[in-house]
């Protein structure tokens, strides 16, 4: 079953653009990525998919279920957490914890004690005393608690410092591995690539591209990288070029044996080539449609 | 229950002082009656003959120097006034202040449909009213067995009850507001409260805009005409029924189709 799917799912605010023609699709049990710059569109799909905003066109499902039109149900299986948590100020970070779990009508109050100990979250302080951090990790804790069988992150560790990233993606992993379905948005492509199985890249408020990571990642472009010479060789499908004193380093498209042949031709004292990681494969997915 | 009760605890600070300070002021009131009954019974003539001023405020209608009459009088201006202005404030912020706040996207990714959210809250606004109400009332009775006044249960009750319905007229009107604006929108409350206050005033100058009486909540939660009529103006009271029930669909109809930001 999808855990999400997106057709033609598209959002105008007035006249400026949300999203145009979104068409997602999330296996259950994915870890996904959703990559693209700042007002791509990432949040207005998420706030589409949780029901917060109505679309102008399309649909939207989670678990085969219409977002319009089932959206406490949808709601039900989903745990959400904000790239900017908000709470009630004045409350402790227990009572809101406490809150969402009584608006969910379960008792989660074991998992949110194991949750609260793992982040290290002190619930007696009032949540507007609580650093940026910190009211992330309540978001978390309300995220997480009830064990949905989807996770909605949007700009999950935007706040965190790394050890806590690291205890965060553990959880995500664990809760992924016993078969819950994440779905991260971020900008930060490392991150993606270390933890997601499959991403989608926004950008424009359209979808470019979406496959697994390991076929984002391979694009069959090499990254050249030339030490001891000032010398270009005369190659079509070169993009990137950085020169750094006596190096040349350059994104490589065309035929690898056009490419060794010229190489031939060029004076050099070493050569590395590498794949590029997906931060310069996203680069290119943004020049190609720049171009 | 959970939007409801959040709703009260959240509340409960600014109830408690609201209840609190109008109590003090009516005490306040009653406690000085004595004092100023032995003095007003040759000003109370006057009172009633300021021409305009007079009607403006119903004093041409009720007696000055009777407890009651002085009641209604300093009742309607501090209770009225007062609990229009509480009113107002927890209605116009009951929705707008939790998108200011990007509190909405908390509750609202929660299982809980809209309308649920809607009905708890103004459920909450009701009660928080009917407590201050309550308060106010309670009070009102002790320092009225205290200084020994007499005055009729049933009219006093009246009076109360009254303003009770004004207070959540103006609470659905404003909330009903709330749901349409994205941010806190305090001054409009606050406006739509002193509009009404002023419109009775005016209604009450002169006769050509005597249908205004009709509009406002004041209307009918004029302690004056209750007192000199022993009843609540059922006219008024309908016409206020009718804009609480369109104020109530719009903010339903509004709500549940608004894109949360």
């Amino acid at each position: 079953m999808k855990a999400i799917r997106t057709e033609g799912l598209t959002k105008y605010y007035g006249k400026s653009r949300g999203i145009v023609g979104v068409d997602l699709s999330v296996e259950e049990g994915d870890l996904f990525g959703f990559i693209g710059p700042n007002g791509a569109g990432k949040s207005t799909t998420i706030r589409l998919l949780l029901g917060l905003i109505k679309a102008t066109d399309g649909r939207a499902e989670v678990f085969g279920k219409d977002v319009a039109g089932s959206r406490i149900e949808v709601l039900s299986e989903v745990g959400y957490l904000p790239s900017e948590a908000s709470f009630y100020n004045g409350m402790r970070a227990g009572d809101i914890i406490s809150l969402s779990a009584s608006l969910r009508k379960k008792d989660c109050r074991e998992e949110a004690r194991v949750l609260c100990e793992r982040l290290e979250l002190d619930i007696s302080k009032r949540v507007e005393e609580l650093s940026l951090g910190n009211r992330k990790k309540v978001g978390i804790v309300c995220a997480m608690q009830h064990r949905p069988r989807l996770y909605i992150l949007d700009e999950a560790t935007s706040g965190l410092d790394p050890l806590m990233q690291r205890e965060f993606y553990s959880l995500i992993r664990e809760r992924n591995a016993e078969g819950a379905t994440v779905f991260l948005s971020s900008h930060n492509l490392d991150e993606v690539q270390r933890y997601c199985r499959s991403a989608a890249v926004i950008r424009e408020g359209r979808i470019l591209v979406s496959d697994s990571v390991e076929k984002l990642a391979y694009t069959g472009v090499k990254r050249v990288t030339l030490k001891g010479t000032a010398q270009m060789p005369s190659l079509d499908g070169i993009k990137d070029i950085k020169t750094d004193g006596g190096n040349i380093s350059f994104l490589y498209s065309g035929d690898k044996r056009e490419l060794i042949a010229r190489l031939a031709e060029t004076p050099f004292e070493d050569i590395t080539l590498t794949d590029p990681d997906l931060e310069e494969v996203f680069m290119h997915y943004y020049e190609r449609e720049g171009n | 229950m959970t939007i409801f009760l959040h709703e009260m605890k959240r509340g409960r600070l600014s109830l408690i002082i609201w209840s609190l300070a109008l109590s003090f002021m009516l005490a306040v009131c009653i406690v000085i009656y004595p004092e100023m009954s032995s003095q007003m019974a040759d000003l109370s003539d006057m009172f009633a003959d300021m021409g305009s001023f007079s009607e403006a405020f119903g004093m041409d209608q009720v007696n000055f120097g009777d407890f009651l009459g002085y009641f209604s009088i300093e009742c309607g201006n501090t209770l009225g006034l007062g609990g229009a202005f509480f009113a107002a404030i927890l209605g116009i912020s009951a929705l707008a202040k939790e998108e200011k706040d990007r509190t909405a996207e908390f509750l609202l990714t929660h299982p809980v449909s809209r309308a649920r959210v809607l009905t708890e809250k103004l459920a909450a606004l009701v009660a928080q009213i009917f407590i201050l109400i309550a308060t106010v009332l309670a009070t009102s009775a002790v320092f009225i067995l205290i200084i020994g006044e007499e005055a009729p249960v049933g009219t006093v009750l009246l009076l109360f009850l009254s303003y009770f319905l004004m207070m959540v007229e103006i609470a659905v009107i404003t909330f009903c507001i709330s749901a349409f604006i994205k941010r806190g929108g305090l001054g409009i409350g606050l406006g739509v409260a002193v509009g009404f206050y002023f419109l009775n005033i005016l209604s009450n100058l002169t006769d050509e805009v005597e249908f205004l009486r009709y509009i406002t909540p004041f209307g009918y939660a004029d302690g004056t005409d209750i007192v000199a009529n022993d009843s609540i103006d059922g006219v008024c009271l309908l016409v206020g029924a009718i804009i609480c029930g369109i104020a109530c669909f719009l903010a339903y109809f509004r709500y549940t189709k608004k894109d949360i930001s």
